[in-house]
């Protein structure tokens, strides 16, 4: 299976998937230059974590004009598996890709820490191999994740059985303590209504090799393999 | 060449003093014109010229099988096999923090991260040591917060993880907060840079931001000392843009990869002056550039301003004759202005044209190795001995020990520091196996298999009282951490934080200071690959305690020696390598309890260190260790505490009886160094027993890992607490002292 990484000027989780995909699962990895609009003929699209163009606006809010995100959008409508985590999620939500929108973190500062997540849908190409109310183990580093909707569109995403990962203690459960952002209802990570497009703010790639502290984020990988494989 | 009268005041305004002013008349034959001057005095500064250090500096080792760079250059460069390079280096950012905390620390973190990537390496990880005051000044709480935002805010956009250090708050630091940034980088061996101008003909290129006004004479403002109202000269403090040093690091490392280039050289400190003057003094040939050719935020800049402005994120690159359209490409591709300003010459000369005019002919080595060097007038300070004195009869012992041990947990440089970490990203790049909060962060190297050990230390209040003693511990600590890491010490690059050297007192220090670097380098085979010194670090007089940061990189043959501070595993054996003296003084615990800084430091035979180390590494290395924690501050009741919390599942108890003649206060909190605490499975006693003898290494059983609760008795006291206690005391003492 290949995997296209995307490239904005100022991504910097783009080594840390390609790493994962090619010297640890053993797939294939390509990078995409933001500038061209061409995927290359990947299989599935990430949008990695970073800075993209600096971020000294809203965050994404200029990546989404970069000549590769309208073939990354064609792919999506035509049912292609895109993946969007922290900087990749945001700017996602920026490019209408996905609903709501990511806030400042209500502690107004950078947060770099281990969290868990419940998974709250299995019903996606990106979690299949994992169970609902199952929680795994993931690295957050953002300083603007605090997800955000309307009340009307959060109805919508809880009908729809849209929002894939929710902030939880290590018993699963959701406190306020364990939401480290303040996300509209512990929201980590949503897809579309289609589900072949997921963002998320924590990062599955720091979380695929045990002696980095989980491994719990090659269950994501292998949701995609898996996926890839009976399409 | 346009004639200006420079008068005395003219000269002094510059920060040149007479006789230095004579040596340029002499140098060039003729007066300076103002441009000349300008060039003169921030190279010649103390921060670019180490012009009262060198001399001193020169005692230190710096060679070793393992060096292929020693100081002189951008950075370190070590050989750890399999074909790589370690590229490392720490500088301070001291003065531009106290004038604006965020910018100044922000382009502190942007100037080391260049000075590793222009040597080749790919910058994988940053490093912090802070120094502020008591967090009680409000003044000081807005200098730390401006920092730690300041290094977040950088760090985190440029893409390079921060990924440990220390922050120690006490009284002198409020008039000259400490800022030092270290950063490692990784590089093919076959593949380094290094900033020497080579090839007559050769295009030098302008590359990165354009510039500006901003932090002309940056390198001047950094060597005086502080006066009130320093607020006044925030005009010379640069600004930041870590999305440009990004496009920066990836244009460069694209380039490198190449053979379009020869030479590539940060603009730091003293900007186009010193990168130009540099790379041709080191190369030996000339430099000749048109100012009209470069970029410039700004119309109607003087060649002066052109010369000395310290704008952010540029570079001067030395490219092969004939690659000009691929430097370009590249730097295109990442949207990157790159403009070819000049040419390598032959003869020494830096030569600078306006639009093809002369504006200033300089020997390109006057201004980089020029500078007169200085032996500053040394004389111990008054009341040097009458500090070490200490009598333990007049300090009462407490009356509560679970209380002191509360009181220590919570002291700002004692409690945990994840609020500051957390807000730095510390796992990018997949390398961190330990993270921040442990002795020292390992991080694994490209094919996983092996890894390195980095830590960063300094105790200043040692310092103050024994300057050699206190830069001895320096050293002798940060390899400690490195070996209870499971990596064995490599080399050191440092940062020595002193107050004005025109002061005898403050020559003295750092005089002592560097004996005691160079005699613990030398003892533990760890050669000095670079460094940075920071004088005059003082306000209205009143001077830091003398500071000298150590950065100790070692090396992990195998990452499974990779070894942390927490205990693991209930019913494991807790021991304690080497042993405890009665020694209190210039402790944590005589600052916190009685608000003193006196005593002697305690006492370090270099030997015993070595055979603890030694001993320590070999443990690690058969595998007997499940944790490993070097006893410094605050002693061994504080170090066992911090065993029992912080690791990444929940705390672990501790259950541990100690012995000993001396006073029950010098045995739970006393500093007494060449101790490690280390857990090993119960029945790996006899083994550990062997290694320990066979070092001729103190060993003593102390206790049982377990529980939820964390006892330590003697026979004169007894502290039983619940873990939540412990912990709520540790992770609340720096937003207690914050007032959060």
């Amino acid at each position: 299976m290949k995997f296209g990484i995307v490239v904005f000027p100022g991504s910097w989780s783009q080594q840390d998937f390609h790493h994962v995909i090619v010297d640890v699962l053993k797939e294939e990895a390509c990078y995409l230059w933001h500038k061209e609009a061409d995927l290359q003929g990947s299989d599935c699209v990430i949008l990695p974590g970073g800075f993209a163009h600096g971020d000294y606006l809203r965050t994404g809010a200029i990546a989404r004009f970069s000549p590769v995100m309208r073939e990354v959008a064609r792919f999506a409508d035509k049912g292609g598996l895109v993946l969007g985590s922290c900087n990749g999620f945001q700017i996602l939500t920026e490019a209408g890709l996905l609903p709501g929108a990511l806030l400042r973190n209500d502690c107004l500062h950078y947060r770099c820490k281990w969290v868990h997540l419940r998974v709250e849908s299995q019903r996606t190409p990106f979690t299949s191999a994992m169970h609902r109310w199952q929680v795994v183990r993931m690295p957050i580093s953002h300083g603007e994740g605090r997800f955000y909707i309307d009340q009307a569109a959060w109805r919508r995403l809880v009908d729809n059985d849209q929002i894939v990962f929710r902030y939880c203690n290590g018993s699963g459960e959701l406190t306020r303590e364990a939401n480290p952002n303040g996300s509209l209802d512990h929201v980590a990570g949503v897809c579309n209504d289609r589900r072949n497009v997921l963002g998320l703010m924590p990062h599955p790639e720091r979380a695929a090799e045990a002696i980095l502290g989980s491994d719990d984020g090659r269950l994501m990988f292998a949701s995609i393999l898996d996926a890839f494989a009976r399409a | 060449m346009s004639l200006s009268t420079i008068t005395p005041d003219l000269v002094e305004s510059h920060g040149l003093t007479a006789q230095e002013y004579d040596q340029i008349l002499t140098i060039l034959g003729r007066e300076p014109n103002l441009t000349e001057l300008g060039m003169f005095s921030a190279m010649w500064s103390e921060h670019c010229s180490y012009k009262s250090s060198k001399v001193h500096l020169a005692t230190l080792p710096t060679q070793g099988p393992r060096v292929i760079q020693g100081p002189g250059e951008n950075a370190g460069v070590l050989d750890i096999g399999n074909g790589l390079a370690l590229v490392f280096k720490m500088e301070s950012h001291n003065h531009p923090s106290f004038i604006e905390p965020y910018q100044g620390a922000a382009t502190g973190v942007g100037g080391i991260i260049r000075d590793i990537f222009t040597m080749g390496a790919r910058p994988i990880a940053l490093f912090d040591s802070l120094r502020f005051g008591p967090l009680t000044d409000p003044k000081n709480r807005y200098l730390f917060g401006g920092v730690v935002a300041g290094i977040s805010g950088y760090g985190n956009a440029v893409g390079v993880p921060t990924v440990g250090g220390e922050a120690f708050f006490a009284e002198p630091y409020g008039s000259n907060p400490l800022v030092n940034v270290m950063c490692v980088g990784i590089a093919r061996k076959d593949r380094l840079f290094f900033a020497r101008a080579g090839g007559v003909g050769n295009p030098v290129i302008y590359v990165g931001a354009k510039t500006g006004r901003d932090g002309i004479h940056g390198a001047t403002m950094a060597s005086g000392s502080f006066e009130e109202g320093s607020e006044g000269r925030r005009p010379t403090v640069q600004v930041g843009d870590p999305f440009r040093e990004k496009l920066l690091i990836e244009a460069c490392l694209e380039l490198m990869d190449g053979n379009d280039l020869v030479a590539v050289q940060d603009m730091g400190a003293a900007g186009l002056t010193c990168a130009t003057a540099e790379m041709a003094s080191r190369g030996g040939t000339g430099i000749e550039i048109d100012l009209a050719l470069v970029p410039r935020r700004e119309p109607g800049m003087t060649s002066y301003e052109l010369m000395l402005s310290e704008s952010q994120e540029r570079m001067v690159v030395v490219a092969r004759r004939g690659s000009e359209g691929r430097v370009r490409h590249v730097f295109e591709k990442w949207d990157l202005d790159a403009a070819v300003i000049g040419r390598v010459t032959e003869g020494g000369l830096l030569r600078v044209l306006d639009h093809g005019r002369l504006v200033a002919e300089v020997p390109a080595t006057a201004l980089a190795e020029g500078a007169p060097a200085y032996r500053r007038p040394i004389a111990a300070p008054d009341g040097a001995s009458e500090c070490r004195q200490l009598d333990l009869s007049t300090l009462p012992l407490p009356d509560d020990y679970a209380a002191a041990l509360l009181d220590l947990l919570q002291s700002p440089n004692l409690a945990c520091k994840e609020p500051i970490w957390e807000r730095y990203d510390h796992m990018l790049f997949l390398n961190t196996i330990i993270r921040p909060g442990s002795d020292a962060v390992v991080l694994r190297l490209p094919g996983g298999s092996r890894a390195i050990a980095v830590s960063v230390d300094g105790n200043g209040r040692y310092c103050a009282v024994d300057p050699r003693r206190g830069a001895l511990i320096a050293v002798a600590e940060a390899a400690r951490n490195v070996v209870c890491a499971g990596g064995e010490p490599l080399a050191i690059t440092n940062c020595l934080n002193f107050g004005s050297p025109e002061r005898p007192a403050i020559m003295w220090q750092f005089v002592e200071a560097v004996k005691g670097i160079g005699e613990a380098c030398r003892a533990m085979q760890t050669p000095v690959t670079g460094g940075n010194v920071s004088f005059y670090n003082e306000t209205s007089g009143h001077a830091i305690f003398p500071t000298p940061v150590i950065g100790m990189v070692g090396l992990l043959e195998d990452v499974a020696y990779a070894t942390d501070q927490w205990f693991k595993t209930e019913g494991d054996l807790v021991a304690l390598l080497g042993e405890t003296r009665e020694e209190l003084g210039a402790s944590e615990y005589l600052a916190v309890r009685f608000g003193l800084v006196r005593g002697e430091p305690p006492s370090l035979d270099l030997e015993r260190e070595r055979a603890l180390q030694g001993a320590c590494l070999e443990a690690i290395r058969l595998g007997l260790v499940r944790s490993a924690h070097d006893c410094s501050e605050g002693g061994l009741a504080i170090a066992l505490a911090e065993s029992c919390m912080g690791g990444e599942g929940t705390p672990i108890g501790v259950d541990v009886e100690l012995g000993g003649a001396i006073r029950p206060d010098a045995l739970l909190f006393g500093e007494s160094q060449s101790r490690i605490i280390v857990s090993i499975k119960e029945s790996e006693w006899p083994r550990l027993q062997e290694i320990a003898a066979r070092h001729r290494v103190p060993l003593t059983r102390l206790g049982t890992v377990g529980g939820e609760r964390f006892k330590l008795r003697g026979a004169t006291f007894a502290i039983d607490l619940p873990l939540g206690e412990i912990e709520r005391a540790w992770r609340g003492g720096l937003a207690s002292a914050l007032g959060g």
